[in-house]
């Protein structure tokens, strides 16, 4: 009995601190920043990421992390307009009823006041007619399907990244670029909406861009096979001039591996539009995206001080050996956030006071803002779509540090690798990408 | 035949009530998480008629996905808007595949009624992946608010009529499912699950039976299809993968076997530890519902509706309890039996 009652002591105690530690740093970033008028105390903002799951590794982990440490960052900077933001986390995994459910939970119970995240195309299908329905402000944070905005609108719903249409067009004017003789390609990507998307655009641009390339193979091994010696000799049969893939995580891996020890490198040029954080497990000599101008270190990019400045508070909060690169998830969750704080600062500045929800969203449209990323501008999907320019390069191998770096980097222009606003995507490229500033 | 236990209808039927007047102090998320509920309860009532006859199946999200698919299809490329179409069209997609798979799995009996089922269901989920030009894939297709009988509710009130629509249908097909366990069919189906060749020497079809039930089984679980694909507006492949089998079963398991409403207790039990599974810990959810069911397993092998058995031996001694078909036939007892059964074919002791 009285170790018991000793015990609940303690505990209420300790429960007690951290009441009193919590709201302690709350008076102490609060007191310095000047609220605007009307400011809640906080803001609340979902974040939503596969924190269990295949897709957890490679894309939500580093998300959800680079949403935490950014968050803490615009708190320590005295939050949005004197609102601190409280992040809310939750895991992404699961069929579509389910997220939904966490969706309507988020809206409904926590009461967020916005919700940034998922990473799987499925979802950034199903969750938008929800977002509209409750009225919640909803960035899309790193899913690629172009069908988001151009089958339907969705007022209260953005999407601070571009769409997957920049990884294959970028992919095939780099190919082009580096081999205009090309004149086989092949495709291995995995038998889902996302390899299929993926494939579609790369080769449908790559036609249009050079109509004499033939497609001599097109492979779809189920996702997370893991084991691709198959469909290596069969693309070693074919000898196509480029392959093109859009494997990511433990799958890229091991058909990098595998690739390199058959020889594959050394008689196809090989494609990748999806890597991140493992970019230091692939082969030399592969050519590389990372789905906008993320995981790739260029001279021109480090000159971004939103970019070092997010580089070393990663490397400070969760560590980053000397040969690890950051997930394009983590920096599209930190644009999602960079889009949120522009977009309330700019509905701030109009109102003169704390915005309503419909003030902030109409912030929103056609908005720009500065991010680890570069410059961001939401011109496409009627205001609610952002385009970002391409990066692609190859993979060199250093042997004095040990590690993947880049050669041969290329930028393509977000205007060059982006529809104008209104046009659909497929029709873009079939039309011969009107309007395209290269 | 001798005189059947008559069940109270009181006792759901003032739940049914309180379920329909609960928006009225429920927030929005709760009334979405019971219309979930509710709607996965039909599928899981489908496996639970099965595992009375000693039938478990690793695959009856087939028929929820059928179900869901028939729905998104026909909007997408016959334009049907009505809801209430959509379910009867659904409902038609559902018992027409389960009338004909049934003729093949109903010829088999344990691990291989388990994983034909799974099979088929691995099936039609390789289907809604391939084709993607068709099904658009694991991206799936969006089903838009529908209008319900030619009204078209506004947003708020189009959850609020779903949820009703949802909570009557299931009372409806529940109460259908309760007249079928109390049929003569339906003692069959629980007599194979005893003794199967006893009960083709008393003259009774077993395969008729099974088939039927089969049937009955996979026409529940695609209604229970169209209601989530209406109610969460998207659908995907995952509605197939065996994985939701395997939450049908585990649902199943959870609230018992010993009454056509255990798997409306199980349901909601589930949808709802398994939302604050994730509020609690984001990262460690599933293990939080693993735990939850091995120890009912553990403790309340019947499923959570063996404590309703306990508190009805409470104050009525002796009086026929409501909802057992059969005095025999306890609900522990019963649970029990059909939890082994149900262990049996992926325990691999």
């Amino acid at each position: 009995m009285n170790t018991r009652a000793r015990v609940v002591v303690v505990l209420i105690a300790v429960l007690g601190l951290c009441v009193l530690g919590a709201a302690a740093r709350d008076t102490v970033l609060t007191a310095w920043a000047a609220p605007v008028a009307g400011a809640p105390r906080e803001l609340k903002v979902g974040v939503v990421a596969f924190l269990s799951g295949p897709a957890s590794g490679p894309f939500g982990i580093p998300s959800r992390n680079a949403a935490e440490l950014w968050i803490e960052k615009i708190n320590k900077e005295g939050g949005i307009g004197g609102a601190r933001l409280v992040p809310v986390f939750t895991d992404e995994a699961g069929p579509a009823d389910k997220v939904v459910t966490e969706f309507r939970r988020l809206a409904l119970d926590e009461k967020v006041n916005a919700v940034i995240g998922y990473i799987s195309s499925a979802n950034c299908l199903a969750v938008p007619p929800v977002a509209d329905e409750l009225k919640v402000l909803t960035v899309l944070a790193d899913c690629g399907t172009d069908r988001v905005f151009e089958e339907a609108k969705h007022p209260n719903v953005f999407r601070t990244h571009a769409h997957t249409v920049i990884d294959g067009v970028g992919a095939a004017r780099y190919v082009l670029g580096l081999k205009p003789q090309v004149r086989t390609v092949a495709g291995i990507n995995q038998d889902y909406a996302w390899g299929r998307d993926s494939w579609e655009v790369f080769s449908r641009t790559l036609k249009k861009l050079k109509p004499d390339v033939e497609v001599v193979d097109t492979l779809w091994p189920k996702i997370f096979a893991g084991e691709y010696s198959a469909e290596i000799s069969k693309l070693l049969v074919n000898k196509p001039d480029v392959v093109f893939t859009s494997f990511w995580g433990g799958d890229l891996v091991t058909f990098s591996g595998q690739a390199r020890a058959r020889g594959l490198l050394e008689q196809s040029v090989v494609v990748v539009n999806n890597t991140g954080a493992d970019i230091k497990d692939l082969a030399p000599g592969t050519l590389i995206g990372s789905r906008g101008p993320h995981a790739i270190v260029s001279p021109e990019l480090e000159r971004n001080p939103l970019r070092r400045e997010f580089i070393n508070l990663y490397r400070q909060k969760f560590g980053l050996a000397k040969n690890d690169y950051i997930a394009h998830g983590a920096y599209h969750y930190v644009q999602a956030l960079q889009g949120i704080r522009a977009a309330y600062e700019k509905a701030i500045k109009a109102a003169g006071r704390w915005p309503s929800p419909e003030q902030v969203v109409a912030a929103f449209e056609h908005l720009e803002f500065d991010t680890p990323s570069g410059h961001i501008a939401m011109a496409i999907g009627g205001g609610h779509q952002a385009i970002e320019p391409a990066a692609y390069a190859v993979l060199k191998s250093d042997p004095g540090l040990g590690i993947n770096t880049f050669t041969q980097i290329r930028m393509f222009p977000a205007k060059c690798v982006n529809p104008p606003d209104g046009m659909k995507s497929l029709d873009w490229i079939d039309r011969g990408f009107p309007g395209a500033q290269c | 035949m001798g005189p059947r236990p008559r069940p109270s209808p009181l006792l759901p039927l003032g739940a049914l009530v309180l379920f329909l007047l609960a928006p009225l102090v429920l927030s929005g998320w709760i009334v979405f998480l019971l219309t979930v509920a509710w709607a996965k309860a039909l599928a899981v009532l489908g496996v639970v008629l099965l595992l009375r006859g000693g039938l478990l199946t690793f695959g009856h999200a087939l028929y929820y996905a059928a179900g869901a698919y028939a729905a998104g299809m026909a909007v997408k490329y016959l334009h049907v808007r009505e809801g209430l179409a959509l379910l009867g069209l659904a409902l038609l997609a559902g018992v027409g595949t389960s009338a004909l798979l049934g003729l093949l799995v109903a010829r088999y009996r344990g691990v291989y009624f388990a994983l034909l089922n799974l099979a088929f269901s691995m099936v039609l989920y390789g289907v809604l992946l391939k084709f993607y030009a068709i099904t658009g894939g694991t991206d799936g297709l969006g089903l838009p608010a529908p209008p319900l009988a030619g009204l078209r509710p506004v947003a708020q009130s189009l959850r609020l009529a779903l949820y009703d629509l949802t909570l009557v249908l299931a009372a409806l097909l529940i109460y259908a499912a309760h007249r079928f366990s109390a049929s003569p069919v339906g003692y069959t189906l629980r007599a194979i699950r005893d003794n199967e060749v006893r009960v083709e020497y008393m003259g009774a079809s077993v395969w008729r039976t099974i088939y039927v039930s089969y049937v009955i089984a996979g026409g529940l679980a695609s209604v229970a299809g169209a209601l989530i694909g209406l109610s969460v507006g998207h659908i995907t492949p995952d509605l197939s993968f065996w994985s939701q089998s395997g939450e049908f079963v585990f649902v199943a398991i959870l609230g018992g076997t010993g009454s056509v409403l255990a798997p409306v207790v199980g349901s909601i039990v589930f949808e709802f530890v398994r939302n604050y599974a994730f509020e609690l810990s984001p990262y460690t959810w599933q293990m939080t519902l693993g735990i939850v069911l091995l120890v009912i397993i553990f403790f309340l092998p019947g499923g959570l509706w063996s404590l309703s058995a306990l508190a009805r031996r409470l104050p009525r001694r002796g009086a026929p309890p409501p909802f057992r078909t059969s005095p025999r036939d306890g609900a522990g007892a019963a649970g029990a039996r059909t939890a082994d059964q149900a262990r049996e074919p992926r325990g691999g002791r």
